[in-house]
């Protein structure tokens, strides 16, 4: 028999040149998101950011009520939890009062697009310099799969058994598509985060916004379309191929609104 | 150099003495009757550094409230009662997340939409917490238009030094009426060291800070909500004010505040005159409520007579403190409705003479 081999993580790290390493904006703590969920790389993709521009000691982030309710938890900069739907109005506070640091808030749709409604149009309304971070996996995750803002229609959640009726229950609601028709906002994109390649457009989709927000150019929104295993009652492989098939032709993937300038849309075809 | 004097509004006076306490951060949202704090501070605020926003909704304007003292910033917000329950989610998460901000309420007629005359039927949802959990704020009740000026400073003070958020309570009338007043309080701009906990970007040399009211795990949750009422606790034993008039040899006592205070100030002058022996206990801070004194000075009483613009609110404290060794009477009018103090004397009458 040969000598067993360890796997042991020293070894590994010591054997093989390093490819990535977590970036000091991340802590130490282990993620509580699901397997195949798209928060983690969000958070990842967005420390990422933060240090490789140095903004650590800049930055100042606000965190929802909703499955990222705990992203304090991973994110290691200064951060605020707010109240449900409040994220912007508690941005709003902190970059009124602190003009040249980096703020951002990081909400779900049912933060976003429901109960924080108010806030988050007069915010984008007021091109108040800072980042929104949007999730919008089309569900209420922490709360156990219900409808959101954004449910497509005829998906069934926990609350549209029956799969959501546009008669009774409205349709989805293209929050992002609405922001970026007021003048004061300055880039507004839709982004996703389910391939490699898709993960490298939404990062540099998120260094351009903090760059505007450095030249002070105004309100940033950045809708990540993501999947949600767990609501969707899916694996994760096959929640990305639902997600491409049925969210993607409602919230089609790109730029909706760059320089403060709206982008003609292409007709979407699938 | 003798002291200046103004002649103004008490939202107004109100307003000016928070730019002398150098409150650098205003978020609120106009409602009658303290619009006129917004409209001040838009103006005059701006002139002077203070970063002035007018929110889209009272909700907005709290949780801008929340960001901005969660950066380290002196900031406050003024609403009237409808706005004021608007605020409440956000004012938990502040007590809980232990914010230091001001809170101004120029109390409305209610319930509902109500009225905007003045009332002060928002005792119970300014004194006994407001939102959901247990929580207490602390209750600054002015009475003079000098007062509505003083407290500002008194406030951010008491927000400072206990992490916590303050209400100053005053009446539409207090609001509106115009006074003489001067501005000789002063307050530091850097009171108290904040730097553990304040979210200004992450430094090398410490640790992140995060302001948060969530603690999921419930051994967790109690320590902080322990926590809270240690501080409550430090605070009832530490700030209570009252003003105390005419106490030698009284044989009854009016308990009042604000506006009813002023009424029943005149109302124990016509009982003396009338050959009754009448005090009134005032009380400054409604949280902390002055207990101890109406402890102490109930068994030597005869009657008690506690005067509100409300359904008597205010009265089950004084019940409380009393425990039964004084016989507590009640007068008081509602929805917008301000009694005179020969109503209020008659009123008095009747109550004495029950046996």
């Amino acid at each position: 028999m040969s000598e067993e081999i360890l796997l042991d993580e020293k070894i590994i790290c010591e054997e093989f040149d390093c490819v990535w390493e977590k970036p000091e904006t991340l802590t130490e703590n282990k993620m509580h998101y699901c397997p195949g969920c798209g928060h983690g790389v969000v958070h990842k993709i967005l420390m990422e950011v933060i240090e490789e521009m140095n903004l650590q000691s800049e930055t100042i982030g606000v965190a929802p009520v909703g499955c990222s309710v705990f992203a304090y938890n991973y994110m290691n900069v200064d951060m605020q939890g707010a109240a449900h739907g409040r994220a912007a109005a508690v941005a709003t506070g902190i970059k009124r009062m602190l003009p040249n640091k980096i703020v951002f808030s990081y909400q779900g749709d049912g933060d976003l697009a429901a109960i924080g409604t108010a806030e988050t149009i007069h915010t984008a309304n007021r091109g108040e310099n800072i980042l929104v971070i949007f999730i919008n996996n089309a569900i209420y995750g922490m709360t156990g799969g219900q409808m959101a803002p954004t449910t497509i229609l005829g998906m069934k959640t926990s609350t549209t058994p029956f799969g959501r009726e546009a008669t009774s229950q409205g349709f989805p609601f293209k929050i992002t598509d609405l922001i970026a028709q007021l003048p004061a906002t300055h880039f507004v994109t839709r982004q996703s985060v389910h391939t490699p390649n898709a993960v490298r457009y939404c990062k540099k989709a998120i260094q351009k916004a903090i760059k505007y927000q450095k030249e002070n150019k105004g309100y940033c929104l950045i809708e990540v379309v993501s999947n949600c295993p767990s609501g969707w009652k899916m694996t994760p492989l096959v929640s990305n191929k639902w997600m491409e098939e049925n969210m993607f032709p409602q919230y089609p993937i790109g730029d909706l609104k760059d320089n403060g300038i709206l982008i003609t849309k292409k007709e979407f075809t699938k | 150099m003798s002291k200046e004097i103004f002649f103004m509004k008490g939202n107004e006076a109100l307003a000016e003495a928070s730019i002398r306490a150098n409150c650098k951060g205003y978020f609120g949202y106009p409602i009658t009757p303290q619009s006129e704090v917004l409209e001040y501070l838009s103006e005059e605020g701006v002139k002077r550094g203070m970063v002035v926003l007018q929110a889209e909704s009272e909700v907005a304007s709290i949780n801008m409230v929340y960001g901005a003292s969660g950066a380290g910033f002196r900031v406050m917000t003024s609403s009237s009662s409808p706005g004021i329950s608007l605020m409440q989610e956000g004012i938990s998460y502040i007590a809980s997340a232990e914010l230091p901000c001001l809170i101004v309420n120029i109390n409305r007629g209610g319930p509902g939409l109500g009225t905007i005359q003045p009332s002060q039927g928002d005792y119970f949802q300014s004194t006994k917490g407001g939102g959901h959990g247990d929580y207490k704020l602390i209750v600054l009740a002015p009475s003079t238009v000098q007062e509505m000026a003083d407290f500002v400073f008194d406030g951010f003070y008491l927000a400072e030094k206990y992490r916590n958020p303050v209400m100053i309570l005053a009446d539409g009338a207090l609001g509106q009426m115009m006074e003489k007043v001067s501005f000789t309080k002063t307050l530091e701009q850097n009171l108290f060291d904040k730097s553990s906990w304040t979210t200004t970007g992450k430094q090398n040399s410490r640790e992140r800070n995060i302001i948060t009211s969530l603690h999921i795990q419930p051994e967790k949750m109690e320590e902080v909500n322990l926590h809270l009422q240690k501080k409550y606790k430090t605070i009832e034993e530490n700030e209570v004010q009252y003003e105390l008039i005419n106490s030698e040899n009284m044989e009854y006592l009016f308990v009042a505040y604000g506006l009813s205070a002023r009424i029943s100030h005149r109302t124990i002058e016509i009982a003396n005159e009338n050959g009754f022996k009448c005090g009134l206990l005032r009380p400054k801070t409604l949280f902390p409520f002055p207990h101890k004194i109406l402890e102490e000075l109930s068994p030597k009483l005869k009657k008690i007579f506690v005067v509100e613009m409300n359904a008597g609110q205010m009265l089950e404290d004084v019940k409380l403190s009393v425990e039964g060794k004084c016989k507590v009477g009640f007068y008081g009018r509602m929805g917008g409705m301000i009694p005179s103090p020969e109503e209020v004397f008659e009123k008095f009458l009747e109550f004495q003479k029950q046996i």
